[in-house]
């Protein structure tokens, strides 16, 4: 008997970039609020940044109903941590933790592309980028979702800084003050609106500094 | 199909001595996951991973010599063609004398280091010394081993220098683990083979040795589209790790085939003719 292939598949994407930027003392995370299935448009108006402690802001594109268990796994630890320690979590703790509930469901995945964004312990921004089974690296600039290959590469052109491996280290903070970086997030938006089918409608973005968070919302195009 | 653990769940809500008993118990034991509730779970695997395209892709390489052991790699990841970073640390400080390497999966080798540094920071705690690179490695195969055949992509080096002196051993997924004194793993590593094997010699110096591996990942970065990035060398000695160099392979190239100056004859001469 020839084996029996599912007349289903338990993932689905619903598209959608996210982008998050860091600089000396804020964290810029944007992402757009379109939601898709296929070639339809479920809803203009989806948020798909989420707030997980005061300094550390999760934004993923993939597949949202696996972003919306992924995000009630971290709040749930999140609030037990907060329990046992009497604190918030850091935005590194946070970055370790996502990594390890990632990788927990190495053999059934979270279709998540995750970009976490916030401030660590010093004060500093903070950008944390994923793959969809947990493995991160701490980086200053970061896009992920069905716009990142547009993106990825203008934000390397504006905003590369030598690589922190290098030997002797060379300083990298990025030189953009928190306006230039807003701008360019919603440049950068503009741009892969244009060529990305999925990626449109609205754009959120959240900037978060040591005194709290501001939430701007920008237009894109709707077509 | 369920792999018994205990372990990766960390001490619960019960604040309680008891309760970390559990956590301490657990990690001697295989860590819990999720599966999937289906017939076939190869095809499964083989289109998740499809889908997904978690980061892989190198080159990295590790030898022991006269000084002790010499570590390099590369620094690029990819998701199918995509370079989805040039800045990955693939050489893992395990701990001050012990360092492993990335090669495969990023998530799976990144993961799996940390597992395992948590086991041998365990097994100092509970013998006051420091575990030998033959127990850490055998440590690493072993629970490797009992993931085999589910799809776990690691080809990993642990290198470091006990009271044996300098031991390099070489672990995969499939629970493979061999002793040696010359490795390369990776997309890359026929190339860096080629260079490796053709200059190496016991009696080097560490200068020679850390020059031969740099210019081993520089040639396999050059030839290899899934290597590049930053190429960084480290060496282990008796008194544990340091990092010797990180250098960009681009730049590299320029050091080491620099393009010949352009005499100011030669110049006039062309403006010249056009």
């Amino acid at each position: 008997m020839t084996k029996q292939h599912a007349n289903w598949s338990p993932y689905d994407n619903n598209g959608g970039t996210c982008v998050a930027i860091a600089g000396s003392d804020y964290c810029v995370i944007a992402a757009d609020t379109r939601m898709s299935t296929g070639y339809s448009i479920l809803t203009r108006d989806y948020s798909k940044i989420h707030k997980l402690a005061d300094k550390a802001v999760l934004s993923s594109s993939g597949f949202q109903a696996d972003v919306k268990a992924l995000q009630k796994v971290l709040k749930s630890r999140h609030l037990v941590y907060q329990h046992q320690h009497n604190k918030q979590m850091s935005c590194p703790a946070m970055a370790q933790l996502l990594s390890n509930t990632l990788y927990f469901k190495r053999f059934f995945p979270y279709y998540a592309f995750n970009v976490l964004g916030g401030l660590d312990e010093q004060g500093k921004g903070c950008v944390f980028t994923y793959d969809a089974v947990g493995s991160y690296e701490k980086v200053g600039y970061s896009a992920q979702g069905s716009g990142s290959t547009l993106i990825m590469p203008f934000l390397d052109n504006q905003l590369k800084s030598p690589s922190p491996l290098l030997l002797p280290a060379q300083d990298a903070i990025t030189p953009l003050s928190e306006p230039e970086a807003v701008d360019l997030v919603k440049t950068v938006f503009a741009s892969a609106t244009e060529r990305d089918i999925y990626t449109g409608d609205k754009l959120e973005i959240m900037i978060l500094k040591a005194d709290g968070i501001r939430t701007e919302v920008m237009d894109l195009r709707k077509d | 199909m369920k792999l018994d653990t205990s372990g990766f769940e960390t001490s619960m809500p019960t604040i309680g001595f008891g309760s970390s008993d559990d956590t301490l118990d657990g990690f001697s034991t295989v860590p819990s996951f999720d599966l999937p509730r289906t017939t076939d779970f190869d095809g499964f695997q083989k289109e998740a991973v499809q889908m997904v395209k978690p980061a892989k892709g190198t080159t990295t390489l590790a030898f022991i010599f006269k000084e002790g052991v010499m570590v390099a790699a590369d620094s690029r990841a990819s998701m199918g063609g995509y370079i989805s970073s040039q800045s990955v640390k693939k050489i893992i400080e395990i701990n001050p004398y012990m360092l492993g390497t990335m090669a495969g999966g990023a998530a799976d080798c990144q993961f799996w280091h940390r597992n395992l540094g948590i086991k041998c920071r365990l097994h100092e705690l509970a013998n006051k010394r420091r575990i030998s690179v033959s127990g850490a490695s055998k440590l690493l195969a072993n629970m490797l081993y009992s993931y085999r055949g589910m799809g776990l992509s690691v080809g990993t080096m642990i290198a470091g220098w006990d009271e044996t002196g300098p031991g390099l051993y070489y672990v995969d997924n499939e629970g493979g683990r061999l002793k040696g004194d010359r490795f390369s793993v990776g997309s890359g590593s026929p190339y860096a083979y080629g260079v490796l094997d053709s200059g190496y010699k016991f009696d080097m110096s560490v200068e020679e040795a850390s020059e031969l591996a740099r210019r081993s990942i520089y040639h396999a970065t050059f030839r290899d589209g899934a290597s590049g990035g930053v190429a960084s060398v480290y060496h282990v000695g008796p008194n544990g790790w340091t990092k010797l160099s990180g250098d960009d392979v681009g730049e590299l190239h320029y050091h080491y085939y620099p393009v010949p100056p352009a005499t100011a004859e030669q110049v006039m001469e062309e403006a010249a003719a056009e």
